[in-house]
């Protein structure tokens, strides 16, 4: 079974790439550009074929070590 | 006082703080690869700088599963003195052994540069010979050394005295100079709440030596001496 796992900074955790990522959208000159916020995508793979217990695998995964969740949301799409 | 410095795939300061530990101490460190399951019988263990398993995924994530890490916490839980430098913060970090995380510089530029620290403790194993108050010159090189909590971890935290540095300006530097990240009440050392657990971005190991051309890092290292011995 494959998944997505999608990593963001919390609301309220300063993100000065997202930062950065915004002023140069802005020089370059794009309009209307509000807040930017950068993440990381993780594509896995598991072996489990029940997607609730990968689903489940995967949380653990994600608090353990995929995001640091002191700073750090995660979500899980499943992709097939 | 007989100590133990770990080594990851991608540590650079385990032979700085060696070379330290050893000459305050009169005791050669005993060196522990990421790999290993246990430690000898020792009194502190440096977790030290440098970019361990390259900074994947986030500086410190990978190494804080290393199996080492779980002798270090097994010793860290029973009062063993663990004191992560740098890299080795943001590793006992991620570990748990510390609340909190460090995330990347404010002005997203890696800071290579003499700061200024003012100890905020020297009722500590690490401090003790320093003056409460005193501002000491430190090197700090990081990236990723901006600390950050939660509100009700930085209430703990300041309440219960368990910040050990704050950043500071050194004479000839204004205010808005002296912390060089962006850490949060300008953090940039802090204890568990045994105080057994102490981590700090910038290097004592690297103002150690008259050569370094600053000694201030010294009585951090004769702390841990006078205590251990």
């Amino acid at each position: 079974m494959k998944a997505k796992v999608v990593v963001t900074l919390k609301n309220g955790v300063l993100d000065p790439q997202g930062k950065a990522i915004g002023h140069a959208l802005t020089n370059l000159g794009f309009d209307g550009v509000g807040e930017v916020r950068q993440g990381k995508l993780i594509e896995l793979e598991v072996a489990e074929t029940d997607p609730a217990k990968a689903k489940a695998q995967i949380e653990e995964m994600c608090r353990k070590l995929l995001a640091n969740t002191v700073i750090e949301n995660y979500s899980i799409e499943l992709v097939a | 006082m007989k100590s133990a410095v770990i080594v990851f795939p991608g540590s650079n300061c385990d032979r700085d703080i060696a070379v330290a530990l050893e000459q305050a101490s009169g005791k050669k460190p005993h060196m522990a690869f990421h790999k290993d399951t246990d430690l000898p019988d020792v009194d502190v263990i440096a977790v030290p700088g440098g970019f361990s398993y390259g900074d994947y995924l986030r500086c410190g994530a990978m190494a804080a599963h290393s199996p080492i890490m779980k002798v270090v916490k097994e010793r860290a839980a029973k009062g063993v003195r663990v004191v992560g430098i740098c890299n080795g913060f943001q590793i006992i970090t991620e570990a748990g052994l510390l609340p909190g995380a460090l995330i990347r510089n404010k002005s997203l530029k890696y800071v290579c540069r003499t700061v200024g620290l003012r100890v905020e403790t020297n009722d500590s194993d690490f401090t003790r010979k320093y003056a409460k108050g005193q501002v000491i010159g430190i090197p700090v090189g990081h990236g990723e050394g901006n600390y950050v909590a939660d509100d009700e971890t930085l209430k703990r935290l300041e309440g219960e005295g368990l910040v050990a540095f704050r950043y500071a300006a050194l004479p000839g530097q204004s205010a808005d100079q002296a912390n060089p990240n962006g850490a949060t009440n300008d953090i940039a050392g802090i204890f568990n709440a045994q105080r057994n657990v102490l981590g700090m971005m910038p290097h004592p190991e690297r103002a150690f030596d008259p050569l370094h051309g600053n000694t201030d890092g010294r009585a951090f290292f004769d702390s841990l001496v006078e205590t251990l011995s």
